[in-house]
């Protein structure tokens, strides 16, 4: 929303901020969005400069959608192939903006390009435009073939050609068994890859996903984000997903963009934003430890760094997560500590939020750690200083990726 | 929307269905009496009228009552234009109720009210209304005259006209009440997949809602079947032409009540057998 | 005013009736035995009160006597102050059917022997029925008579739309009667539930001629021109009147019978196109 206010200058916070300006010209890009006061057209131009050298594929587009008092106003860039997640609380705007893309709810102002051509004024049926919504809303009384075959047949396809597109994208969703199957005869996993079929079936050049994991239990939710995430790698255009909750947000796309009250607040590579969140909110959702890895039992090899131990029993790559109130930091090294996952860091900077405070730590393994203010003062914490961070195995997860 | 998952699912339907059952022996052992008596009542209030017109009956002359030409003859125009009724209410009733459900308009809640107010109408008054429209010497009936020579009154199509007027409305307000209990999302779903508002309304909102419809089509079958006032009034009284049954039941009361309580009997026997048979095959594969 | 009241009110008070009558029908032989004892009782109660009139008489009368048995009515009502005449019209046969159904009435006045008889057959009436006046039909047309309809045979023309009442109703009973006396067959477009429904037909211009009775011809005014034809002198219909066996007020009963019968009833319904019998 706005650059938090200059705090009282510390040289934690420096050191912060520091790295914040150092950052890419994406971020510097956002704060302008964000803050800067200058009309929207020379904004526009201003970054169509910026882009100048890249194609003109890809999603370009500047959503303004009042309605009442809400006001959403979020400039989203996303290249062909590349997962973008709006990640953001309950009513920050991030499924009206989900809609607007889709042509579902008009933009008040604002542009959409795509792949070079405006879409503002196109009814959603004509728009290059794939939808997964959050509850599918698979037609109950089609099959799951027929509700594949659905956009093929819309699109000018006969009926066994339609059938056969849908066929093929069902087989290739491991779904073949269930082609004929009525909606509420799938279990929620596969619903969700009958949904993603049908919305990939129309060949979308934009598909755009509605928290695509959140009607699913906990357990079917692992097996289904590993194996959306790899058909959203496979994707060639352009893809948008909504989610509020961090972790899917963080396995499935690779660049966030955070959302609050209708605006921007902060974007970039999820590990960056778990690194350094702009607001507490942030703090608080993206409060996760990323790292990816190869496993080998309950062992993760990362690509560089030291090995985490993990309860899971996994092999090949994987991601491994977990949150930075899971880690416990001492001055010195613990005698007889159970943890296992034991590493020398250095405190790169410090953050508060609220009544916590969350440490930037560099070193064996880059993590960020929550801790009270309290035991904070007793470690003595300021940048550079050298701690030693546990985490144990229960509070770690892996998933493959 | 919540789906369950394959595994957890199958413990699911077992869970609910034993549920079910224990909340059907609950539901008989604890109807509580302030309830129970009034539907008791309602029950006989409704129905001991159809067994005294059984008792009644006079059954050793039915058949020779029941094998006139002019019994059969009204009974198959009252199936006829009942089903002819029906028919048309579809045709333009679904796409009204539609309208009504999904479209935003000013004057929305006003059009509602205009086009369910036959309900509240006495038949008669509204045969009457139709003359004033569709009549020879109607402001719209007029012109029908003198550019296509088509005068509605005292033909089977005025019947027909009679009828839908005065049950249309029921579709419509049953059709209207589905869709707007069917989420409006699986036309924007359809609408992301290419689909046309028309495609959408045809090959995704119509299948939804077809129960609804079935049901709304029932209730006005069943009431143009028993329509009398705006059929008599609009249509007039000629054997095999615009007699319908309701019409020869009237007319039978006024020299013979035996025949009337026949005649009433037959229209009783056909519309519980065709509205029976239409709730094994329609209602409950819905 | 009163006739469009009239028009749109009266089928659906006989459609009413109907239902009670029907209601009625399947019901009454169980409570017949009950209900004539219980009357039977208030009613020598009430004769035995005083020669002075008051109280309520009710009087069930065909629908053709409308306008002019509700002037005699304020007529009585003036005579006899705290008295008050409560009609019900209706086609004959339905207020036939709904007093042998048990309805309370003390008066009864038909449009035709037939279905009087429905009522003294039933021995609901107490005496004898007594013709007060007659009526003849008339061929009813649209105002100006743009057809140039003159006789009864000029109707069986393919070109006219022509209503009948229902065959079922005494006029037409009356007028089939009329139409077959003269060897002539005529296919109406409608047979008419009863008189003013043909008569409406016309007023509202759907059909070209009606068969009706001369006084409902009078009661339309100028809405329809009447056409006399010599044959309804073979149909004329004889309107007899009755005081009921369950009368509640007898001696006011019998005293609107005899202002019926009176030259100053009659009076009022030969201004109405009535013949006197």
């Amino acid at each position: 929303m706005t650059e938090p206010e200059p705090k009282k200058s510390t040289a934690a916070q420096r050191t912060v901020h520091d790295v914040h300006d150092a950052r890419d010209v994406r971020d510097v890009r956002d704060r302008h969005d964000v803050n800067d006061v200058r009309p929207a057209d020379s904004l526009a131009d201003e970054l169509d400069v910026r882009r100048a050298g890249a194609t003109a594929d890809g999603l370009d587009a500047h959503l303004v959608v009042q309605r009442g008092a809400f006001r959403l106003d979020v400039t989203l860039n996303v290249a062909p192939g590349e997962v973008v997640a709006l990640l953001g609380p309950n009513g920050a705007g991030k499924t009206t903006a989900l809609r607007a893309l889709a042509g579902l709810t008009p933009l008040t102002d604002g542009r959409l390009r795509l792949d070079g051509s405006a879409l503002d004024g196109t009814p959603p049926e004509s728009r290059p435009v794939g939808v997964v919504f959050q509850d599918y809303l698979l037609f109950p009384h089609l099959t799951a073939l027929d509700n594949v075959a659905f956009g093929p047949r819309c699109q000018g396809a006969t009926k066994a050609e339609a059938r056969a597109q849908a066929a093929e994208w069902l087989d290739r969703l491991g779904l073949a068994a269930h082609a004929g199957a009525k909606p509420r005869r799938l279990s929620g996993g596969q619903a969700q890859r009958v949904a993603l079929a049908r919305a990939l079936a129309t060949r979308p050049r934009l598909l755009l996903l509605d928290e695509p994991l959140a009607a699913l239990d906990a357990r079917t939710r692992l097996e289904v984000r590993a194996q959306l995430r790899r058909h959203l790698a496979e994707f060639e255009a352009v893809a948008v997903l909504v989610t509020h909750d961090p972790l899917d947000a963080m396995v499935l796309a690779d660049r966030l963009v955070v959302v609050e009250h209708g605006r921007v607040v902060q974007e970039g590579a999820p590990s960056d934003i778990a690194r350094h969140p702009r607001t507490d909110y942030i703090a608080q959702l993206v409060g996760l430890n990323l790292y990816r890895g190869e496993a080998d039992g309950h062992t993760v090899r990362l690509d560089a760094g030291p090995p985490i131990t993990t309860t899971e029993v996994l092999s090949g790559p994987v991601f491994v997560a977990f949150p930075p109130s899971a880690v416990t930091l001492y001055r010195d090294r613990p005698t007889g500590a159970s943890a296992r996952n034991l590493w020398h860091c250095e405190v790169a900077g410090l953050e508060t939020h609220g009544d916590q405070i969350r440490a930037d730590l560099t070193g064996e393994l880059p993590l960020a750690a929550d801790l009270t203010t309290v035991a904070a003062a007793e470690l003595d914490l300021h940048p550079g200083a050298r701690v030693w961070a546990a985490v144990k195995a229960t509070q770690t997860h892996a998933y493959p990726v | 929307m919540t789906v369950p998952t394959d595994r957890s699912g199958a413990a699911a339907d077992t869970i609910r269905g034993g549920l079910r059952r224990r909340r059907v022996r609950a539901q008989v052992r604890g109807v509580p009496l302030p309830l129970l008596v009034p539907a008791l009542i309602g029950v006989a209030f409704l129905v001991v009228p159809l067994i005294a017109l059984l008792v009644r009956a006079p059954w050793r002359s039915l058949p020779e009552l029941l094998t006139s030409a002019e019994v059969w003859q009204a009974l198959r125009l009252s199936l006829v234009c009942a089903t002819a009724a029906t028919a048309v209410s579809l045709v333009v009733g679904v796409p009204l109720a539609w309208l009504l459900a999904r479209v935003e308009f000013p004057g929305r809640g006003l059009l509602r009210a205009l086009v369910t107010l036959p309900l509240v109408l006495p038949p008669v008054v509204g045969g009457v209304a139709l003359l004033m429209a569709l009549g020879r010497n109607g402001i719209v009936g007029k012109t029908l005259d003198s550019w296509f020579g088509v005068t509605l009154p005292f033909t089977t199509a005025g019947v027909v006209v009679a009828e839908a007027f005065v049950a249309m409305p029921f579709l419509v307000i049953s059709v209207e009440g589905t869709l707007r209990a069917a989420d409006p999302r699986y036309e924007e779903a359809a609408a992301t997949l290419g689909a046309s508002r028309f495609t959408a309304f045809r090959r995704v909102t119509l299948p939804l809602i077809a129960p609804g419809i079935a049901a709304g089509a029932v209730l006005a079958w069943a009431r143009a079947l028993g329509e009398f006032g705006a059929t008599i009034t609009f249509a007039g009284n000629f054997p095999g032409r615009t007699q319908t049954m309701p019409l020869a039941v009237y007319l039978a009361l006024q020299s013979d009540p035996e025949a009337a309580i026949a005649l009433s009997l037959v229209l009783l026997a056909v519309s519980v057998a065709v509205l029976a048979g239409l709730r094994d095959r329609w209602m409950t594969a819905g | 005013m009163t006739r469009t009241a009239r028009r749109t009110g009266r089928p659906m008070q006989v459609a009413a009736l109907g239902v009670t009558a029907l209601l009625a029908l399947s019901a009454c032989s169980s409570s017949d035995d009950s209900s004539s004892t219980d009357s039977g009782s208030s009613a020598s109660a009430s004769t035995s009160a005083s020669d002075q009139l008051s109280g309520t008489v009710t009087v069930f009368a065909a629908a053709s006597l409308k306008e002019s048995f509700t002037t005699l009515g304020k007529e009585f009502e003036k005579a006899h102050p705290g008295t008050k005449v409560t009609f019900s019209f209706g086609g004959s046969d339905s207020l036939a059917a709904s007093i042998t159904g048990g309805a309370p009435a003390d008066v009864f006045a038909s449009a035709s022997p037939k279905t009087m008889a429905i009522v003294t057959d039933a021995g609901d009436a107490s005496g004898t029925p007594a013709t007060f006046v007659r009526n003849q039909l008339e061929i009813a047309t649209l105002p100006g008579n743009p057809d140039k309809i003159a006789s009864l045979k000029d109707l069986t023309k393919s070109s006219l739309k022509v209503v009948l009442c229902d065959k079922t109703v005494p006029c037409g009973a009356a007028a089939q009667k009329a139409l077959d006396a003269s060897k002539l067959k005529l296919t109406p477009v409608s047979y008419e539930q009863d008189v003013k429904a043909a008569l409406t037909k016309v007023e509202l211009k759907e059909a070209d001629a009606a068969v009706v009775y001369k006084t409902d011809v009078h009661a339309a005014g100028d809405k329809v021109e009447g056409v006399e034809f010599p044959e309804s002198a073979d149909a004329i219909n004889d309107y007899p009147i009755v005081q009921l066996k369950d009368a509640q007020n007898t001696a006011a009963a019998k005293a609107f019978i005899a202002l019926v019968q009176s030259a100053e009833g009659q009076k009022v319904l030969t201004e109405a196109g009535f013949l006197q019998p």
